[in-house]
């Protein structure tokens, strides 16, 4: 089921009587195609949970409209529209046994809707079957570690064959392995039954390893929209570019002069269709080339072997950041007692952003 | 266009049955709130009615035009309110003040110090709790009374001075300070007894300050073991002077100048909930029951 | 290294002696009491040991009065106000404005002297020469017969002394309720929201057995404390409660103990007892059903 959000914004009144409204979702406009997996991406208070309330009916839109296919869903509680919810703390009734607790949703369906007792027995076996739980029907929540608690919250919001499946947080409350073996179990849950799937996290490796899309936020505004491996090779804004991408993007103050790239004095890529302007530059690591000849120095702080790659920790008097980290294939080795080395640069790897707006400045190939 | 105008009358009809609830809560919570407050209000309603004009009324009239102070007059002065208040008072900062004095120690010792024989101690020490108050009180009225301490304040105090719920409650917040900081302590060679009175009764404050507004509002009202205990109205406490002025005080039928003493005991209590309600709430449901 | 000493004793002394001296002593000997038959206080000699003394207390037309309305008022008090106050908590967590004020509002009994508040009621309902009281009035007003609460029939009488009681337990209840109900973690009713759950399927199936500990916790000192009723008794109709026929068990003891009918220890150790075992009993049996009911 393929979800539009047409204009959608969302409204909180201010906390003090006299203070301007909180604008948590502000007019949002996009479609996620049908059967993908999304991830909603951005730092705490970004507005992505707001915009899961909105697409789950918990909160009501301020403006604006949400469909589910060709069905207006905006003004529909969120029982009829067909949506499941696992919630950040699972939210697993603790009175109740796992399939007890799957069979929650089922119970409060009425009249032709309502399925015999068997058939609901019958129904969450099959979606604790599908999560890998259905030996632990009989526990109580307490007797489960948090990755099968996970399990279980997404068995009860697949039990009611939801047309879109809504996650919150879904990997914030579990260890670091837990988390890596619980996204790939979600991605096959996905895979399997083919739901349009919505998660929503401040984690941009979570976001980025499982997405088919993502959608990267920042105080209420939509910033990009794309499969994760577009947004993070052509990032509209520096704010994506430095959101995404792990270590960070570097990030430099420089100028353009006649179709050149000027870090400080050193001109160190040209840049062509480029008016002469200064800019925010930003650097992913891997785009750094050790270069005896590069029109880049740095001054060598240190140098971090980290087996398959090293990482070079140095300065720059451009940079807005303390330090530089850039990260070479292991086999170019570095001398760690050098004073400064020399880079030359991927051109694909260097983005360009407006000093005011910071938006990115298109660079014409080369 | 129809389907939107459904949604509209879903929503009005969903939102007015909503201010509805609201108002129908309130007005349950407001009967409640009035069956509450309507003896106190009726209490200092009769304190400042005159004599005569509150035996004049077989209706009774809920104002009163002509005000009087001359209740709380003669509260003081026919009967010995006065004495009763300062008996009280005394019983209650003695009692408390001797309390914290036996129950600190005793719970340090079961939540940081090790000793042999602590464990059986600790249960014995438990099973205690469940021992209803009725039950030690005949031996305890026989023992006072041969010790010919009946009508004294060291017969009042004695047996209220312990209390093994609270032992109890001090012990699980003192275990709640961290073991480091005690190792800490004696790494520096502080001794076990500067380590109670400067680090845990400091950082314990709370509770203790909780166990001791329970305790003042359990001795201001305690009224059973008072009336065993005293016959002599010089060791009265207000619990059982307001009993004795019911029965003979007054005459039974100044009730004017009765309620006038009710208001008089009633306010320290309330005054003092007031000043520290959310402590005085924090600890009931901490650990309080009435009875 | 903990050092093992004798150190800790020291600081368990004061306690234990006022323990030993004021609870443990006594309790041993409430039981000898309450075996040892024809005790004179005067002298402090007894006949003999034996069941006398329970049997003589069984049989007292008192005790079985005592017995009598020490039951009705905890079977007719404790599910009313544990009921009353769950409501009360509930319509207190479905506000915002004027919350706290009612919170406070609600909590006044507890701190109230109950002896006290005790004679504002006996006004209230008391039927004298002068005036029929406030309550018979306003039964008037309604079309009903007056009658006198404090010294008439014994259903009367037994309800004031019920209401009075439930009046005084009200604010611990509500408090314990209301912390309950707010320590619930909303994302429970997000979650019954999305699958379409009706209010009361909510209530009956999420609030309930999530606040079923703290409710079973109410019930059982609730039942204790309504067995060991006594000082709001006093406080309505006066120290002379079996005159009244209004006596409790625990009212039953004292007036054993000590008063113009008192100077039998003997008789109130074995009313002290059978009481303990009743309360006992009780507490037994609440907690077998709060381990088969509550969940978690």
């Amino acid at each position: 089921m393929k979800v539009v959000l047409e204009h959608l914004t969302k409204r909180f009144p201010s906390r003090s009587k006299k203070g301007d409204d909180v604008i948590a979702v502000n007019d949002f406009d996009f479609e996620i195609p049908d059967g993908k997996l999304i991830g909603l991406l951005g730092p705490s208070g970004c507005g992505k949970s707001t915009t899961l309330n909105l697409i789950s009916g918990l909160e009501a839109p301020t403006s604006g409209r949400i469909l589910f296919g060709d069905d207006d869903v905006t003004r529909l509680p969120p029982e009829n529209r067909g949506v499941g919810l696992v919630f950040q703390n699972y939210a697993l009734y603790p009175h109740l046994t796992v399939l007890e607790n799957i069979m929650f949703p089922l119970q409060n369906l009425k009249g032709a809707d309502r399925p015999t007792k068997p058939q609901m027995i019958e129904r969450a076996k099959t979606a604790a079957k599908l999560v890998q739980i259905d030996g632990l029907l009989d526990r109580k929540p307490s007797e489960m570690s948090g990755g099968q608690q996970q399990r279980v919250a997404i068995a009860r919001a697949l039990v009611k064959m939801p047309r879109v499946l809504l996650l919150d947080e879904p990997l914030s409350n579990l260890d670091a392995r837990l988390r890596l073996q619980t996204r790939e179990e979600i991605r096959r849950i996905q895979q399997e039954t083919g739901i349009t799937t919505i998660f929503v996290t401040h984690d941009q490796d979570e976001a980025m390893s499982i997405s088919d899309m993502i959608v990267v936020m920042k105080s209420g505004i939509l910033q990009q929209i794309g499969a994760p491996q577009e947004v993070y090779d052509d990032p509209v804004n520096l704010f994506v570019a430095t959101f995404l991408g792990v270590p960070p993007i570097n990030v430099f103050d420089g100028s353009v002069k006649n179709g050149r790239l000027y870090l400080g004095d050193q001109a160190v890529l040209s840049v062509k269709g480029v008016s002469d302007q200064k800019v925010a530059v930003g650097i992913r690591p891997e785009g750094f080339v050790l270069d005896a000849q590069g029109p880049m120095e740095v001054q060598l702080n240190r140098v971090e072997v980290m087996g398959r790659d090293t990482s070079v920790v140095s300065t720059h008097p451009a940079s807005r950041n303390v330090q530089i980290r850039s990260i070479i294939p292991a086999r170019n080795k570095v001398d760690k007692e050098a004073a400064a080395v020399r880079f030359s640069l991927m051109p694909d790897k260097v983005f360009l952003f407006r000093a005011d707006t910071e938006e990115r400045i298109p660079v014409d190939a080369q | 266009m129809e389907k939107k105008m459904d949604f509209d009358k879903i929503e009005r009809r969903a939102a007015s049955r909503k201010r509805a609830f609201t108002a129908a809560d309130y007005v349950l919570l407001t009967v409640w709130a009035l069956m509450v407050l309507f003896p106190f209000y009726w209490m200092v309603l009769t304190s400042v009615k005159s004599y005569g004009s509150y035996n004049g009324e077989y209706i009774p009239r809920f104002f009163t035009l002509a005000p009087t102070l001359q209740n709380y007059q003669d509260a003081f002065t026919t009967v010995s309110l006065g004495r009763y208040f300062l008996n009280t008072i005394i019983y209650t900062v003695v009692t408390t003040g001797l309390m914290m004095a036996v129950i600190i120690p005793a719970a340090f010792a079961f939540a940081r110090l090790d000793f042999p024989g602590k464990g059986i101690a600790f249960t014995l020490f438990l099973s205690l709790m469940m021992i209803p108050n009725e039950l030690v009180v005949i031996t305890n009225f026989v023992t006072i009374t041969n010790l010919k301490l009946r009508n004294t304040f060291t017969g009042l105090i004695l047996p209220s001075v312990t209390s093994v719920f609270y032992i109890y409650l001090l012990k699980e917040n003192f275990e709640q300070i961290p073991d480091e900081l005690y190792k800490a302590a004696r790494v520096d060679g502080t001794s076990d007894f500067k380590y109670l009175t400067r680090v845990m009764i400091p950082i314990s404050k709370p509770t203790l300050v909780t166990i001791v507004i329970l305790k003042v509002i359990e001795c201001w009202n305690s009224y059973v073991w008072p009336r065993l205990i005293t016959d002599n109205p010089n060791y009265y406490l207000v619990s059982n002077g307001i009993q004795e002025i019911r029965e003979n005080g007054f005459g039974r039928e100044n009730i004017p100048a009765m309620m006038a003493a009710v208001v008089v005991i009633s306010v320290p209590l309330i005054v003092l909930f007031l000043i520290f309600r959310k402590k005085v709430m924090a600890g009931v449901s901490r650990g309080g029951t009435k009875g | 290294m903990k050092k093992r000493s004798m150190k800790g004793w020291l600081y368990l002394l004061p306690a234990m002696l006022f323990l030993g001296a004021f609870m443990v002593y006594p309790l041993i000997d409430v039981l000898i009491y309450s075996f040892e038959e024809g005790y004179n206080s005067a002298s402090q000699t007894y006949f003999g040991v034996g069941l006398y003394n329970y049997s003589r207390v069984l049989h007292d037309h008192y005790f079985l009065q005592a017995v009598q309305n020490t039951f009705l008022l905890v079977i007719i008090t404790v599910p009313l106000s544990t009921l009353i106050a769950l409501g009360i908590s509930l319509g207190l967590n479905a506000i915002k404005p004027l919350r706290n004020l009612f919170q406070t509002v609600y909590f006044l009994p507890y701190v109230t002297n109950t002896l006290a508040v005790g004679l504002v009621f006996m006004i209230l309902f008391k039927k004298t020469a002068y005036t029929d009281g406030l309550i018979n009035l306003m039964i008037q007003w309604f079309g009903g017969q007056s009658v006198d609460f404090i010294d008439g029939p014994y259903w009367a009488k037994m309800f004031v002394l019920c209401f009075y009681t439930i009046w005084v337990v009200m604010p611990f209840k509500i408090l314990i309720l209301t912390s309950a109900l707010a320590s619930v973690n909303p994302e429970y009713y997000s979650a019954a929201k999305m699958d379409g759950t009706k209010s009361f399927r909510i209530f009956y199936k999420i609030t309930l057995p999530m606040i079923s500990p703290m409710i079973f916790y109410l019930v059982i000192t609730g039942f204790i404390g309504a067995f060991k009723a006594y000082s709001d008794a006093i406080a309505l109709f006066g120290t002379d409660l079996n005159a009244a026929g209004m006596n409790t068990i625990v009212g039953y003891v004292y007036d054993m103990l000590y008063g113009s009918s008192g100077g039998y220890p003997s008789y109130a150790s074995a009313a002290a007892l059978i009481l303990f075992a009743i309360v006992l009993t009780i507490t037994c049996i609440n907690l077998m059903i709060s381990k088969k009911s509550v969940h978690y």
